[in-house]
């Protein structure tokens, strides 16, 4: 019997994969099974039996300490085996869009990194990302009986934890060739107060803010709305006005607020990628002629600097 | 040192247009240049030659004929020479199909210590090939990698920017490196470097040269297949006031409507 295998780095990911591979394996009349690689990882195993997973294969061995790609791909390959996993279903986070393709290579399998969604039909596992840079959605089929997809975090809400799963835990013993990479030190990022991935208004500022000092206008706006500020790479990676876990772009993050405002950004097609799911988007911009225009819901074509002051005291009158 | 630089020659996205009635898009007749982290790439590549006089920069790039004039930017960013996997064999390949293509090239080539390529492609941006590539070469891969560094006495260092912090990691050679912008700034070629760039060895490799077939490496070995790609339905409702005064207004009315601003 064939199953669908889930693995993150991260437990919060792992656990909407796991929701997610629930829904698949319904579908296709399979079991679910979660991988932990690690020493202590089977500490946590009881969590996914309470959220339905049947099978927790766990491989402790310290080699696995460090999340390095080439050796976590071989403990999931052995686990795959194992498991007898047809599907493969990984978080598509930075390390996960890496260790997928090298998994898939290894089971021989087709794969997709990046995914927005996946469903079965008559059989086949359909997929869909976002294509040329980002101005398309790709629908693909995976044609090979094996597959391995990266799926975008957020994707699937985590379940209830109601599952009464009486599991088993298997713990599968490696054979690993050691990594020729060793992690020789880890740096933490400057880390802003808020994770602009869960807020519900988001205010991007783009190159139209001409100054550092400039910044108070838009925090002013921010403050207003509640929300959390965001900029796209020139303001985050080559001025340094804000901190990169606030940026947004292709290798920034994607949010998806309740509202997006965009303040003097044009909107490169990778821009628009990366904002597509927010609910409501407004743009300021004083060229109407901005790309970033085409996906506004609500649009006001004026320089920031009279537009942005207004919009904040109209916003804090009240309704 | 022999450096393998794995560029792609994508069209260029600022071009494309929609078909409004089937949200398809306009490919046709675009232009097509390498991607831009495919130049990041290279540029660590010109810049650890030019701290090493010994070191050997070799372009591969799989593609259609317009290769053959894309690839003359990167000769003039200074690679040494270039390998250029041109034939309808090569066709309709996926991932795995391009990254299989990629290897046999460089095992061709024989003495390759470092594989840098663009950590994911300017147009679909999957980072699959630098993964697969690595497995299919038995070496290991780093990828998201902003920062670079060659060891004494081999190896490299780099730093991978993972989301929230960064981890430093030294990796033996050969290794497959995917990079980020965030690297270097690529340069731009001098009228010198160009005129140079006319006269460096360019070789075209088929399927035959590499003793492959299009069930190994192409349409025939894809395991993904295109079913569609269309832009996504545009369901904004595009009110753009050219009134600041009245925008202001409507808006702060419209979002208090639609419910997206704080109670």
């Amino acid at each position: 019997m064939s199953s669908t295998l889930v693995y993150s780095e991260r437990e919060a990911v792992r656990l909407e994969l796991l929701a997610g591979a629930r829904e698949i394996a319904r579908a296709r009349q399979l079991s679910v099974a979660v991988a932990l690689l690690g020493p202590g990882s089977a500490e946590r195993a009881e969590v996914y039996f309470a959220h339905g997973a049947e099978q927790v294969f766990v491989a402790e061995d310290s080699m696995l300490g460090e999340q390095q790609t080439d050796a976590c791909a071989q403990a999931l390959a052995q686990i795959a085996t194992q498991a007898e996993a047809d599907l493969v279903l990984i978080g598509s986070t930075r390390r996960g869009r890496a260790l997928a393709p090298r998994l898939a290579q290894k089971m021989e399998a087709g794969s997709v990194t990046e995914a927005l969604g996946l469903a079965v039909h008559e059989g086949r596992l359909l997929v869909r990302r976002y294509s040329l840079g980002g101005n398309t959605v790709r629908e693909v089929a995976i044609t090979s009986p094996k597959a391995v997809i990266a799926v975008v975090p957020g994707t699937f809400e985590v379940a209830q934890a109601d599952a009464k799963v009486d599991g088993a835990v298997v713990r599968v013993p490696m054979a690993l060739t050691a990594s020729r990479a060793r992690v020789v030190e880890h740096k933490k990022k400057q880390v802003g107060a808020a994770n602009i991935e869960q807020a519900e208004r988001v205010v991007c500022i783009g190159r139209g803010v001409e100054k550092r000092e400039d910044l108070q206008i838009i925090e002013a706006l921010v403050k207003a709305l509640e929300g959390e500020l965001a900029g796209t790479r020139p303001l985050a990676y080559e001025f340094g006005w804000i901190p990169e876990d606030r940026m947004i772009g292709i290798s920034g993050k994607a949010v998806r607020p309740q509202l997006y405002v965009a303040v003097g950004l044009s909107g490169q097609i990778q821009h628009a990628a990366s904002i597509r799911g927010s609910k409501v988007i407004l743009v300021i911009n004083k060229d109407k002629s901005a790309p970033i225009f085409a996906m506004a819901d609500y649009g006001i074509v004026g320089d920031l600097y009279e537009v942005v002051p207004r919009l904040t005291q109209a916003l804090q009158r009240g309704p | 040192m022999h450096i393998a630089v794995c560029m792609k020659q994508v069209v260029d996205l600022e071009h494309i247009r929609i078909r409004p009635e089937t949200r398809e898009p306009v490919l046709e007749g675009l232009p097509v240049k390498f991607g831009g982290f495919d130049k990041n790439a290279l540029e660590a590549a010109v810049r650890i030659k030019e701290a090493d006089q010994t070191t050997k920069v070799t372009v591969v790039a799989a593609g259609s004929a317009k290769l053959k004039d894309t690839v003359k930017e990167a000769l003039a960013m200074g690679a040494d020479e270039a390998v250029l996997l041109i034939d309808a064999a090569f066709e309709g390949a996926d991932s795995g199909g391009s990254a299989r293509l990629l290897a046999t090239a460089i095992q061709k080539l024989g003495d390759v210590d470092l594989v840098l390529l663009g950590e994911g492609s300017a147009d679909e941006y999957s980072g699959e090939v630098p993964a697969r590539l690595g497995e299919l070469l038995g070496v290991p891969q780093v990828t998201c990698v902003r920062e670079l560094e060659i060891l004494q006495g081999g190896g490299i260092r780099v730093t991978q920017d993972l989301e929230d912090e960064l981890e430093v990691v030294e990796v033996d050679l050969p290794a497959v490196v995917g990079v980020t912008s965030e690297l270097n700034e690529p340069r731009l070629p001098s009228l010198t470097a160009i005129l140079k760039a006319a006269k460096k060895p360019v070789q075209q490799w088929t399927a035959g040269d590499l003793g492959v077939t299009a069930d190994m490496v192409g349409a025939g070995a894809a395991k993904v297949q295109t079913l569609s790609n269309r832009a996504p339905e545009q369901a904004r409702k595009g009110l753009v006031y050219e009134d600041p005064e009245e925008g202001i207004v409507e808006v702060v009315k419209a979002l208090r409507h639609e419910g997206v601003l704080k109670t």
